[in-house]
């Protein structure tokens, strides 16, 4: 992503990390369907799609264990950071950009943005 | 459209095609089976383990019903085929059930051969052939009385082995004047005879029967000389023949078996036999080495994969009773061409021979040191000249070329062709190039990766000596399978670990019991809080973020993300009351599906995640707590009328359903609970296939546990009788609790009274008052801080998070 990219990057507070039980996940509604907002155990915080590749499991509901969280439906493994399936399994989800500021979160939806506009 | 394969039979032989069809062609065909037996694959050859006790049954299942579910294959249990009909091309079975097929494939085994003399159909005549004959021989055993075995082949000696490992007083009668005298000769025969004495088994030989003797049930053997022998029980295993009947009658070429060309090909086109029923080249079959290269052929033709063609070659054969080693392989009869080899050592009870043609080894006998077997075969598949060792051939392979005698060396010094698996075919190279290859550690590993060692077992020696071969000291047989990857240890160790070390908090057991990962992860965390709840229920702060979101938001997560929620329903007794609000619930949230569940309530489906804490307000207004139908924890209690209504009740079934289920919800276990109490032994609640069950009778309730009907089916085992109510509620809970103490997590009752015995639960429950009250009260006060209603705790605001969207982006904010 070039910096003219990153600085047209709309984001948008979603609230405070407070909000996010440590080794746990949240959901934010948007028209396009919910996005899964990641807290690891080291404060870490992550967005992706809350739709698992295999069948579409939420994975905000998933055991976050490191960087990674296994689906509550047939337990795949999805790394936070490129959210591709772990291990033996094949697929991926979109990441979203997400960044802490101070005690606030924002995420990015510019993607999203030209989609709906 | 795949095409429809249709199997008659579910024996060794069609359930290794079918794993090799899955393989080559996974989607190809789809695939139905009748089996007359009514039960799914398992290892046959087993079954004498199984009567002496040395294993259970569900150890010797190849395919378990998960197997046919997840592979989509229907299997008709306890359907016997009763007709073909080639021009429809159809099969129809004794319930009345037809179906298609395009490809047939018969595999029905072969029938035990029943001398047909007076008597063999009274009551207490059993062949030996399958788990319905070893069940009637264990309850024939516990009588402890007397049994004649007639047949001294293999499985009738198997059979007097295992009959005798129970109990019984066994004479077995053979008709020829030495044992196994297809297998063996004189000399060893006499020498297995010897040592079938020697456990306190009787043996005549030179024994014809003349006539199985009784009024109504059996009460002796009669011989041609007129002796009779006394007995309650008559095992015939004097041989098998194949089962053709069917294909006969369908107009197939049928000889001694069903005759196939060398790609198991009937004289139809459509249809395949395979297994001990076919008749190839000739030959009709009796071990499973053959049939299991029957299956490699059957489903390369079936998958059009390779021209595969069967072979014949002769199996070694080997007697699995423990302590009694033999071996026997091809063929050993005296002949003008034939020069022999033999040595004899008296004291230590060992004779061994080779029979020579032409400076090639064509059979062997031995007999009290079977380790070199594996390499006589090798030197007889290979025809190879022996000239050159010929003066200590018969000393085994550590004696060629001044070798040590160390087995070790014996093994490392096998070709890579070498054969050790016979059952299998599974030849060295590919037992050692699987353990490099594939990284395995262990023997489990090798038989799930090689089928070595996973038939009859008795190369099981073979493969660990090549695994201590190929990984030296990292070979470690008596390893523990360590809970995950985050750690090396076990449960049972970090369970132990967790009291010695008074461990409080997950991160403490981590730190303190190194773990390889920063947090764990989904395997691991779920139960280590599980253990740190039942250690410590006073003290250890529930750790939500480590359960499964089932047990996080207290209702079952279904396929599209919704969940569904199921009330408790005391004892599945229900009211005018709570049903109504039920209906108004349903109404109120339009939730999709209501349903009666197996266990005795209803369960409301389809219901959004937002929506929960509502739909719960409303059904605690009615009185209702959680079911728990998410838990590993208590689940239902189910009951069935008892005396309050029953004809035939005699004790109150339905109220003490309902006190143990209100004495023990809330608890948690290391998987599910489901009990039931039944009114009578018609045991109409089902008790006898649950983890824990009552079955009520006049002098008392008899306490049963341990049984399963899910993914493995098991009949409970009786604990105890007691007379009180009273006394069946400690039991029970008592029980519970050592369960909740000591087993793994995710390990089921009947799975950890296996691993650490019946015997010594019942020592511990019942035979030891004190232990018993402990138990007791260390679940009366776990109860304490865990049977709080999950539901009002979240209706009154807890975990409020979860319920509810974090933010909630609109169309403008996204766009802008
Ligand atoms: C609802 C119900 C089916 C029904 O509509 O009747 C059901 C539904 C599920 N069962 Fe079951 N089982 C239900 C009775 C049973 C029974 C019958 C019984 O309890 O008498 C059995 C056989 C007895 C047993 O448990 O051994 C049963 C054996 C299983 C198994 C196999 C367990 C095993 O160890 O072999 C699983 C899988 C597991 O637990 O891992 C399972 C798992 C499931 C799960 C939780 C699947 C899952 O992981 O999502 C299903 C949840 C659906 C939901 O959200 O409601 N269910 N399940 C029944 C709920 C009973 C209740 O009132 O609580
Ligand atoms: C006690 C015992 C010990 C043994 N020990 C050894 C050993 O140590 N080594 C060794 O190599 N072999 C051993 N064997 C032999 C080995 O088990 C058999 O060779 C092998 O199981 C045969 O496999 P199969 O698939 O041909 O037939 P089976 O396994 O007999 O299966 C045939 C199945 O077809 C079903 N069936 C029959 N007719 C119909 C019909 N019309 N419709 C539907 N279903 C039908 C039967 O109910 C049966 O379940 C032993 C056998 C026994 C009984
Ligand atoms: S409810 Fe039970 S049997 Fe039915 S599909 Fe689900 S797990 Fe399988
Ligand atoms: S939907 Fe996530 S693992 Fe199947």
């Amino acid at each position: 992503m070039s910096r003219r990219e990153k600085d047209r990057m709309n984001w948008i507070a979603i609230g405070a990390i407070a909000d996010i039980p440590p080794r746990g996940a949240r959901c934010v509604a948007t028209p396009q369907g919910k996005i899964a907002v990641f807290r690891t155990a080291d404060d870490q915080v992550f967005a992706i799609d809350d739709h698992c590749p295999h069948k579409g499991g939420p994975l905000s509901q998933g055991i976050v264990h490191g960087a990674a969280v296994t689906c509550p439906l047939h337990n795949w493994v999805i790394s936070l950071e490129t959210g591709k399936a772990l291990g033996a399994d094949e697929g991926a989800v979109r990441t979203i950009p997400v960044k802490l500021e101070g005690q606030r979160l924002f995420i990015a939806l510019e993607a999203l943005a030209s989609k709906a506009a | 459209m795949s095409e429809k394969l249709v199997i008659i039979g579910n024996g060794m032989a069609p359930g290794r095609m079918l794993e090799h069809l899955l393989e080559e062609a996974p989607d190809r065909y789809s695939v139905t089976i009748f089996n007359a037996e009514p039960r799914v694959n398992y290892d046959r050859i087993m079954l004498s383990p199984v009567l002496s006790g040395e294993k259970a049954f569900e150890e010797i299942v190849i395919h378990g019903d998960g197997w046919y579910i997840k592979h989509g294959i229907t299997l008709y249990k306890g359907h016997r085929i009763v007709a073909i009909d080639r021009e429809a091309k159809t099969v129809t079975s004794d319930h009345g059930v037809t179906e298609s097929y395009d490809r047939l494939v018969i595999a029905t085994g072969s029938v035990p051969f029943i001398i047909p003399v007076p008597g063999k159909d009274l009551p207490g005549v059993l062949s030996y052939r399958d788990l319905d004959d070893v069940n009637a021989m264990l309850l024939a055993a516990q009588s402890r009385a007397k049994a004649v075995v007639i047949g001294g082949g293999l499985l009738g000696l198997e059979a007097a082995a295992g009959l005798k490992e129970r109990g019984m007083d066994v004479t077995v009668l053979h008709v020829m004047p030495t044992l196994m005298e297809r297998q063996l000769d004189p000399a060893a025969g006499y020498l297995l005879q010897k040592a079938v004495e020697a456990r306190g088994i009787k043996v005549m030989t030179k024994a014809n029967t003349k006539a199985i003797v009784g009024k109504g049930k059996v009460e002796g053997v009669e011989l041609m000389d007129g002796t009779i022998i006394p007995a309650t029980l008559v095992v015939m295993a004097v041989g098998i023949r194949p089962s053709t009947a069917l294909a006969k009658e369908a107009g197939l070429e049928v000889n001694r078996g069903i005759v196939v060309d060398d790609r198991m090909r009937t004289s139809d086109p459509a249809i395949m036999a395979l297994g001990e029923c076919a008749e190839v080249g000739g030959h009709v079959y009796g071990l499973v080495a053959p049939l299991y290269e029957m299956a490699r052929v059957a489903a390369a033709g079936l998958a059009d994969s390779e021209e595969r063609r069967f072979v014949h070659s002769d199996t070694p054969t080997k007697l699995k009773v423990t302590g009694i080693d033999l071996y026997s392989l091809g063929d050993f009869a005296d002949g003008e061409d034939r020069e022999e080899i033999i040595l004899r050592d008296a004291s230590a009870g060992i004779y061994k021979r080779v029979v020579l043609q032409d400076n090639r080894i064509i059979g062997t006998v031995l007999f009290g040191e079977t380790a070199d077997g594996a390499w006589f075969n090798d030197l007889k598949k290979k025809a190879t000249d022996i000239s050159e060792m010929r003066d200590t051939l018969i000393f085994g392979q550590a004696f060629q070329g001044g070798a040590s005698s160390d087995p070790l060396a014996a093994v490392a010094a096998l070709a890579d062709d070498a054969e050790i698996c016979g059952c299998n075919g599974v030849c060295k190279g590919k037992i050692t190039g699987a353990i490099t290859g594939k990284g395995l550690t262990g023997l489990d590993d090798v038989r799930a990766h090689t089928k070595a060692s996973a038939s009859c077992g008795s190369c099981t020696g073979l493969v660990e000596q090549l695994l201590k071969l190929t990984l030296g000291e990292a070979y470690n047989p008596a390893a523990v399978q360590p809970m995950c990857g985050c750690t090396s240890l076990g449960h049972d160790d970090v369970r132990r670990l967790i009291k010695a070390k008074g461990l409080k908090t997950i991160p403490a057991v981590m730190q303190e019991l190194e773990w390889k990962t920063s947090c764990g992860c989904a395997k691991c965390r779920p139960a280590l809080n599980y253990y740190l709840v039942c250690d410590w229920p006073d003290q250890y702060a529930d750790d939500y973020q480590s359960r499964f979101v089932n047990e996080r938001v207290h209702a079952n997560i279904q396929k599209d993300g919704t969940y569904s929620v199921v009330p408790r329903m005391w004892g599945g007794v229900t009211s005018a009351g709570e049903l109504r609000a039920i209906a108004d619930v349903v109404d109120k949230f339009e939730i999709p599906m209501v349903k009666v569940t197996g266990g005795q309530r209803i369960d409301m489906l389809g219901i959004r995640k937002e929506d929960l804490p509502a739909v719960w307000a409303d059904l605690g207004k009615a009185g209702f707590v959680s079911g728990h139908a998410y838990a590993k924890g208590l689940r239902t209690v189910k009951t069935c009328v008892g005396s309050d209504w029953c004809r035939f009740g005699t004790q109150d079934s339905t109220g003490l359903g309902i006190r143990i289920e209100k004495f023990m919800w809330g608890s948690w276990t290391p998987a599910k609970v489901k009990m039931a109490v039944s009114g009578c032994p018609r045991n109409c609640a089902e008790a006898t296939c649950k983890d824990v069950g009552v079955v009520c009778v006049d002098s008392g309730y008899e306490i049963h546990f341990a049984g399963a009907a899910g993914l493995d089916i098991k009949g409970t085992e009786v604990l105890g009788l007691v007379k009180t109510e009273d006394e069946a509620l400690e039991v029970i809970v008592a029980l519970v609790q050592m369960y909740r103490e000591q087993a793994r997590y995710l390990e089921r009752i009947y799975k950890w009274a296996k691993r650490i015995g019946t015997a010594e639960i019942k020592r511990q429950i019942l035979g030891d008052g004190e232990k018993r009250k402990a138990y007791y009260e260390r679940f009366v006060f776990s109860q304490k801080f865990a049977q709080v209603d999950p539901w009002s705790e979240r209706v009154s605001g807890k975990d409020k998070h979860e319920f509810r969207p974090m933010a909630s982006v609109g169309f403008a904010e996204a766009a802008e």
